[in-house]
């Protein structure tokens, strides 16, 4: 197994290029760990750690373009006001020591459903864009991203460069469930993400399908909900039944297995209930926030 | 800890760093920065590695081993099989049931079958995958339940039961006005040290062998590795190399006759370290349990009788499972008094991951039963929970359900009392997330949130029942270096990270006065120390050092005499000096030990326990009890079925700290393992596949799941064992998941009959 560690970012996408066996490589804490059991003996890694332009964040025309290679101890540590949502994901990932090696580039790389920062990039409706050397760079919206269990839409010379994130027009929350209170895998995770500026709902589920999704028609019911009832206006309390209502067309949303962690019973209800507190979260602080 | 409360110990006078006193552990700084050397740390120059081939299938017929494509691997020192079993292809702690490495059978899933010793780790591990098994499946019976059944497939011959403990006391036919009765079932715990499994076998010029390694009993390891080498003791010699936890999980074998194979083999030094994915197949577990309570009592309250059947999963190999039913059966109704009796205990053999010692050891599963239980007799009769075990809690001077008279303090409701009356946690905070079940993963604010309190009480014999020859020998050295005078302890008995060097040195300073105690590598060059496990070193080494330092002792005032021309009776050593019958000063120590060391060894023993009676159960099975009570107080998210442990408050008697801070590490670290059993440590088995080896998912509780504990501490000495001391390790492992699991009972308002407590077994989805 080779070891590639370009320095520059043109180095490494012409490195994924040449090498369409390389694994890449950001804070290591899924692909180490399938080295370490064997799962997987690529031909190379590409070792992405010392691209500098992937651990650079910025503004960019309203979205934040959040480099691949931004550990999760950086977003929590920079971009709290900007991405509430996925810093709220990032402090439940791992361990301390995870969140500093662990990157929203290496996330999206693996592509599991039970990755973290994935819920609050489909509530916020991010992209992710991604280059090659051959053919420069392409945007890719993250709901497409995903294509299977552990699959994603990335071609063999492509790397991810950075994920760009419409900076929060409203509150957005992130919940998570596992079965102990700290560095936990997810049993089932939801996030929302209000966007009162064009009167629309984000939703993001992890962990419940094959791949993370959305929760397409909680959100369109909701968002016309809250039209029908004059609530975007009026900035009156969230009823509980629409809450509710809305949470049940979450779980709806949702394809979960059986597994060691959890039954798919328990992931259903566990999307309900959270989507439905959450939603009521977000809406509270819309409502203070006015 | 509490000094006033409870103290009936003789007063010991108190040497700096002595009995009483709580000394800084030589290995404490070392493990908080990273520098301990643990066995897994173990190197030695020209070393090469080993590694295991383990079995695939729960239960299969080895038809044939093809190791050509090892052996040829470049790098690769030796391939072996059972055929390279010199001695015999046997062990076992109880009885030699287990192959070295499988023959024509392999009867659990991970089973060892060949190993490989290559000149890197990496090399060794692709070789052994380069071994050709064919197995043939066999059926295999992973329901313990069926195990017995006449259809069931054979894991053993003659059949699949390890052991039936009948106990039989009192009216056989007992009635009683109320009755409640309950089935509950625990899952498989693993004891999840954090150093997995590790030793270094180096091949010595007499054709023998030394093997470093982290284990928790030197002399029984030797007895199996000479067994399977066909070697006599002297040339199988131990060293204990850095333990990193043990917990019962290292009684048995792992490493070591293995990297002794293949040393002897190579001529190398062989070195074998389990990675943790391995090291969950690489020891015994707690045994599954599933059990059936009764109680009858009267309307007060008061207990007529119990009926009990316990099923233990031993899995594929007997292990310790013998003991732990006799454990389960004598000791699983707890700390109560019943008129009348009625236990069985099964341990069976199944195809599952073999278990075997775990610390509470049999009488961790029967408290979730008998606790729960408990709370629902209370309930029934309406009397408080707490009141109603005490009510019914033993006392001294009471006869226990084997008929054993508890010869010492046994203050169940004190202990109780003691954990009632601490303060309690503040109410929710639903500021901190933190503080809320789901803590981070933002699930709740507060919504959902039901905080329940729950109690239990436990009790669990120390040291070895049932006759077992249980001894210690201590080898103790007085002699002047650099002109002062030092003591040296030898015994084989293993640090396994509880303090027991620590006591040791304790031990030694109260006895000679001498403020520098040296203690030796633990060895086998010195007699057994008998096993880390069952809350025993204390006592039992304990013992065997002060009984060693007292003949050190008797020789120094003898030659005192001699010196003085007086009566040894008239002479005492206090401090490093020899004072006469008034206080005065006579000599030195110094004066007396010349250039001429003093050593005395002496091997000790606990009073004898007995066998039981084959038909009733009825003996004195055990040596001594040690009591634990816990209130457990949980904030429960009873929609999403999420737990915050609140507060896990714990009041014990140990009857003397020894080494008060120990005493008090040794309950927090119990009561966390209890609690972990009691929310979300479960080896989940399907099939006879372990379906979660890892950390990632086989949960240990963090520092966000175990709370601070307030911790109350007695002192009741027990007249019978040296300094009064009572074993303290396992108790708080019995006592605490039982409080948990009645306090999410509480919450929740459902019977949870089962643990680990997981969400949907709260939300009944």
């Amino acid at each position: 197994m080779d070891f590639l560690q370009p320095t520059s970012w043109q180095d490494a996408l012409a490195l994924r290029g040449e090498r369409p066996d390389a694994l890449p490589l950001a804070g290591g804490t899924d692909v180490m760990v399938d080295i370490n059991f064997d799962r997987r003996r690529p031909g190379a890694l590409l070792d992405l750690g010392r691209v500098p332009e992937l651990r650079e964040w910025g503004q960019d025309d309203g979205r934040i373009r959040l480099g691949a290679g931004v550990p999760y101890a950086g977003i929590i540590g920079n971009l709290g006001a900007q991405l509430p949502g996925l810093a709220m994901a990032s402090r439940t990932v791992g361990s301390p020591q995870i969140r500093i090696r662990g990157t929203v580039g290496g996330n999206l790389g693996s592509a599991s459903p039970a990755g973290d920062a994935h819920p609050p990039l489909l509530a916020a409706g991010a992209v992710v864009e991604v280059a090659s050397a051959a053919r420069g760079t392409r945007e890719i919206p993250v709901a497409e991203f995903y294509t299977g269990v552990k699959r994603n839409a990335l071609e063999p010379d492509e790397l991810i460069a950075a994920v760009l994130i419409p900076a929060a027009s409203g509150p957005q929350q992130f919940s998570k469930v596992g079965t102990r209170n700290a560095m936990v895998i997810a049993v089932s995770a939801f996030a929302c993400a209000l966007h009162p500026d064009r009167r629309e709902i984000g939703t993001g589920i992890g962990s419940a399908a094959p791949t993370p999704r959305r929760a397409p028609e909680a959100e369109t019911f909701l968002a016309g909900e809250l039209d029908d009832a004059g609530l975007w206006d009026s900035r009156n309390a969230l009823p509980e039944p629409l809450a509710a209502a809305f949470g049940e067309r979450v779980a709806a949303a949702a394809s979960p297995i059986d597994d060691v962690r959890g039954s798919a019973a328990y992931r259903l209800h566990s999307l309900s209930v959270m989507a439905r507190r959450a939603i009521t979260w977000a809406w509270n602080d819309l409502r203070e926030a006015a | 800890m509490s000094a006033e409360a409870g103290t009936r110990t003789t007063r010991i006078t108190a040497t700096p760093g002595g009995v009483g006193d709580t000394p800084l552990r030589p290995d404490g700084t070392l493990k908080v920065t990273g520098e301990f050397a643990y066995a897994s740390d173990l190197w030695h120059d020209e070393m090469v590695w080993g590694a295991t081939l383990r079995s695939p299938h729960p239960h299969a017929r080895i038809a044939g081993i093809d190791i050509t494509e090892a052996l040829t691997l470049p790098g690769v020192f030796a391939v072996l099989t059972a055929a390279d079993v010199p001695g015999e292809n046997a062990f076992g702690l109880e009885h030699a049931d287990q192959p070295v490495l499988a023959s024509e059978f392999v009867r659990y899933e991970g089973e060892p079958v060949a190993i490989v010793a290559a000149d890197h780790p990496e090399t060794a591990r692709r070789a052994a995958q380069r071994i050709r098994v064919d197995y043939e499946v066999l059926p295999a019976v992973t329901d313990p339940r069926r195990a017995m059944d006449a259809d069931a497939p054979a894991v053993h011959r003659p059949g699949n039961l390890v052991r039936h403990l009948t106990l039989r006391r009192g009216n056989p036919d007992p009635k009683a006005p109320v009755v409640v009765s309950l089935d509950f079932e625990v899952g498989m715990q693993d004891q999840a040290f954090l150093g997995p499994e590790s030793g270094l076998a180096v091949p010595g010029d007499d054709g023998g062998v030394d093997l470093y390694v982290a284990t928790q009993w030197l002399h029984v390891d030797q007895r199996q590795i000479c067994l399977a080498l066909g070697l006599p003791p002297e040339k199988v010699r131990l060293t204990l190399a850095g333990v990193g936890g043990a917990f019962g999980g290292r009684e048995d074998l792992s490493v070591h006759v293995h990297a002794c194979l293949l040393a002897l083999r190579t001529g190398k030094p062989v070195k074998m370290s389990y990675g943790r994915e391995e090291s969950f197949f690489g020891h015994v577990h707690r045994h599954p349990a599933t059990m059936t309570y009764e109680f009858g009592a009267e309307r007060d309250g008061t207990l007529v009788y119990a009926k009990a059947n316990l099923l233990f999963d031993g899995g594929a190999y007997a292990s310790s499972t013998a003991a732990v039913v006799g454990n389960g059966g004598t000791l699983g109704l707890g700390p109560y008094r019943f008129p009348s009796v009625a236990v069985d205990a099964y341990g069976v053999f199944t195809n599952n991951p073999p278990c075997g010692a775990m610390r509470g050891f049999g009488c961790v599963q029967a408290a979730f039963a008998h606790e729960a239980l408990m709370d629902e007799l209370a309930d029934a009769v309406g009397v408080d929970r707490v009141e109603i075990r005490q009510r019914n809690g033993m006392r001294e001077g009471d006869v226990n359900i084997t008929g054993q008279v508890i010869d010492s303090a046994a203050p169940v409701a004190e202990l109780l009392q003691i954990v009632r009356d601490l303060p309690m946690p503040p109410p929710l905070d639903p500021s901190d997330i933190r503080a809320l079940p789901g803590a981070v993963g933002n699930t709740t604010h507060g919504e959902g949130v039901v905080r329940g309190v729950g109690y239990a009480i436990a009790y669990k014999n120390v040291g070895f029942s049932e006759g077992f020859d249980d001894y210690s020998t201590a080898r103790v050295r007085l002699e002047l270096t650099g002109g002062e005078p030092v003591a040296t302890v030898h015994t084989a008995a293993a640090e396994v990270g509880q303090g027991l060097i620590t006591v040791e040195q304790q031990i030694c300073r109260t006895e000679l006065g001498v403020e520098r105690v040296v203690v030796h590598p633990k060895t086998t060059g010195v007699g057994s120390g008998g096993s880390t496990s069952a809350s025993r070193q204390t006592y039992v080494t304990g013992g065997a050092v002060k009984a060693a330092c007292e003949s050190v002792r008797a020789v120094v005032l003898e030659r005192a005499a001699a010196l003085l021309g007086r009566s040894a009776g008239e002479l005492r050593l206090d401090g490093e000096k020899l004072l006469g019958a008034s206080g005065e000063v006579l000599l030195g120590l110094g004066d007396v030990l010349g250039t001429e060391a003093v050593e005395e060894t002496v091997e000790w023993r606990h009073r004898p326990t007995h066998a039981i009676d084959p038909e009733t159960g009825q003996g004195n099975a055990h040596v001594q009890f040690a009591f634990s009570a816990h209130r457990a107080v949980v904030d429960v998210d009873v929609e999403l079925g999420l737990v915050k442990v609140v507060a896990l408050d714990s009041a014990q008697d140990v009857g003397k700290a020894i080494n008060p801070d120990a005493v008090v590490g040794q309950i927090h670290g119990g009561s966390a393992q209890g609690m972990g059993l009691a929310l979300m440590e479960e080896m989940v088995v399907t099939d006879g596949h372990v379906r979660n080896p890892s950390f990632t998912d086989y949960l240990i509780p963090t520092i966000l799941d175990m709370p601070p504990m307030q911790v109350q501490v007695l002192e009741y000495a027990d007249p019978h064992a040296p300094y009064g001391v009572r074993g303290v390790g396992e108790p708080p492992t019995i006592s605490s998941g039982p409080a948990v699991a009645a306090a999410v009972r509480a919450a929740t308002g459902k019977a949870l009959h089962r643990v680990p407590i997981r969400p949907e077994h709260i939300t009944g989805t």
